[in-house]
């Protein structure tokens, strides 16, 4: 027994010095970071090599992070919050650090990280946890056109349950909000503004820190959505001053179906836990009293996705090692010389010219009309490339952007200018008919 | 029509064809027509449809929306081969196309100028483009064979 869990231990420590060593010595070689992605590694699609640049849907995923989920499995299964056995003890640990390196990496307090399903578990969480308990009638919940469906339905729906409003406040010309907006719209009735931080269709940054500062001026909270910044710059949740803020695992390289509602402290205890069951309780009997353990344990019910929050610890340990400026000023360069390329194409529109991060949403068009998105998108995946079209889940913002849908083109720390080469390439004689033949 | 079926040129012309000037495209006002709204639920595809039937004829058939170049083919399509069609002929092409798409057998000669679509079946991503319309048109004309046997039974 004692041999059998020294190795078991061993394995952890073994496992987590590992990890430290693939990142040591990374300065940022493109080609060298491709090697840690199995997916990256010859793969094809349709026949053609593979060129993934759907990374505002989902990232691909390193090494490390796969074998930080095979290692649950392998080396350390067993339940959490269950320890009284030294394996469940290693679990509860490993669970626990990766609350710490996700605590870090947002620069917050340990107790301030709870671990959902995702962005959009962790809004609805915020929605109906807190707003429940903190709306009435006629008070005003501020969101954008440009916000996803998960930041926009919940709110949807926690205003009819409440008979508060929902209100738009207006973007601006380059598809911003700004402080100067979010004020104009703010009045005493206004308790939750919940904006992105970035916008997955028009990939810009919006100035977060102005803006918290003029809604807490009206004693508003503000929730921010960082689905699509957490991948790609560096967040610090006190120099932002939010109030809650989530993003998903998966878009960041790690696993699917885990996410992080981070919440001040206050705000949280204040937030009613969306579901109940074991794992979140300390007592209730057959009177009805129920008691709830602290935060963020309350949240956490039922046995959660253990393998993904610790595939997450080892994503951030991955995107840390290789470093979020490295990693922003790369995608800044590569999306520099895409938007360079694409707008020299006379058959392609850029909906988004001046995004911060690597987003480009276009069309093409064939003798001056707009190819239809999911036509251009059939056509690019018979050369390999990975492209979405549509409204990508942000179907209030059409009217702004004045097309039904587009091409979008998201690149990550990964994806190479040869990649961005063959999307021009293709894209260059994309016609209609090309698009009906691969059909046909 | 037996050209069609080995003919990539002639398809590319039948669908670039439907796709920039779709037939039938403009809804009437006529309250006696009876409408669908159909759209896909994965993408952008949406489409108002309506069927004109005095007794056993479908005299008219028209659609409006914004879709592909296959769910907007395939609806022109449609309309051409089912205006002044009996009911009974019309269900008998639906049913060869869904076979067609299917990659089962079925009959050249109803279906005419949608053989160009003979192949969207092994695009399994694009067969609710090629199949949206005309799950309306099912719709339509089974909410149509309810009412009749209402009314008979009234």
């Amino acid at each position: 027994m004692c041999s059998l869990l020294t190795t078991q231990i061993d394995c952890v420590i073994i496992f987590k010095k590992k990890i430290l060593k693939e990142g040591e010595s990374m300065m940022f070689n493109v080609d060298k970071i491709r090697q840690d992605f199995p997916m990256l590694q010859g793969k094809t699609n349709e026949g053609k090599p593979l060129i993934y640049l759907d990374n505002g849907a989902t990232t691909l995923k390193p090494n490390s992070v796969i074998e930080a989920v095979n290692n649950y499995y392998q080396n350390i299964s067993s339940n959490i919050n269950r320890g009284d056995y030294k394996l469940a003890y290693l679990v509860d640990q490993a669970y626990e650090s990766a609350r710490e390196t996700v605590a870090n990496f947002i620069n917050c307090q340990n107790k301030e990280v709870v671990f959902t399903y995702g962005t959009t578990h962790a809004l609805n969480q915020i929605a109906y946890g807190y707003g429940l308990n903190n709306l009435k009638k006629d008070d005003e919940i501020l969101i954008t056109i440009a916000e996803h469906a998960s930041n926009t339905l919940p709110w949807y729906r926690l205003a009819a349950f409440t008979k508060a409003k929902v209100k738009f406040i207006p973007l601006d010309k380059k598809g911003r909000i700004t402080a100067k907006n979010v004020k104009k719209m703010l009045n005493e009735k206004v308790k939750i503004v919940s904006i992105t931080h970035v916008s997955n269709v028009l990939g810009c940054i919006n100035n977060i820190k102005e803006i918290s500062k003029v809604v807490h001026n009206f004693n508003a909270i503000l929730v921010v959505d960082a689905a699509q910044s957490a991948p790609h710059i560096k967040i610090d949740v006190k120099a932002l001053d939010c109030d809650f803020l989530v993003f998903s695992g998966h878009k960041m390289c790690g696993p699917t179906a885990v996410g992080v509602m981070y919440g001040k402290y206050h705000l949280l205890e204040n937030t009613q836990p969306l579901m109940l069951g074991g794992g979140m309780n300390t007592r209730f009997d057959t009177n009805f009293n129920v008691s709830l353990k602290d935060v963020p344990y309350k949240f956490e019910a039922g046995t959660t996705n253990i393998e993904a929050v610790l595939g997450l610890e080892a994503a951030i340990n991955y995107l840390q090692k290789i470093g979020l400026d490295r990693i922003a000023s790369y995608e800044k360069q590569l999306k520099d010389y895409a938007i360079n390329r694409l707008k020299k194409l006379d058959n392609v529109i850029i909906y988004n010219p001046e995004a911060d991060i690597g987003i480009i949403s276009f069309n093409v068009l064939d003798k001056g009309k707009i190819i239809f998105g999911q036509d251009v998108a059939s056509y690019l995946s018979k050369h390999g490339l990975c492209l979405r079209s549509g409204n990508h889940c942000a179907k209030n913002l059409w009217q702004y952007l004045n097309t039904d849908s587009t091409v979008r083109c998201a690149l990550y720390f990964y994806n190479t200018k040869e990649e961005v080469d063959k999307l021009i390439e293709v894209l260059e004689t994309t016609t209609l008919e090309k698009c009906i033949d691969v059909i046909l | 029509m037996h050209t069609i079926k080995d003919n990539p040129i002639l398809k590319r012309e039948i669908m670039m064809d439907h796709y920039e000037s779709p037939r039938n495209f403009q809804l009437s006002n006529d309250s006696f027509y009876r409408q669908i709204h159909v759209y896909s639920q994965s993408c952008q595809d949406d489409i108002h449809l309506q069927i004109l039937i005095n007794k056993d004829i479908i005299e008219d058939v028209r659609f409006e929306g914004k879709a592909c170049v296959i769910a907007t083919a395939a609806t022109s399509i449609m309309t051409e081969l089912i205006k002044g069609c009996s009911i009974k002929q019309a269900n008998e092409i639906i049913e060869n196309y869904f076979a067609m798409i299917n990659q089962k057998e079925y009959d050249e000669n109803l279906l005419k100028e949608a053989v160009a679509l003979e192949t969207i079946g092994k695009q399994t991503n694009r067969i609710s483009c090629a199949t949206l319309s005309w799950n309306g048109l099912k719709e339509l004309l089974n909410e149509n064979e309810k009412n009749q046997s209402e009314s008979n039974k009234n």
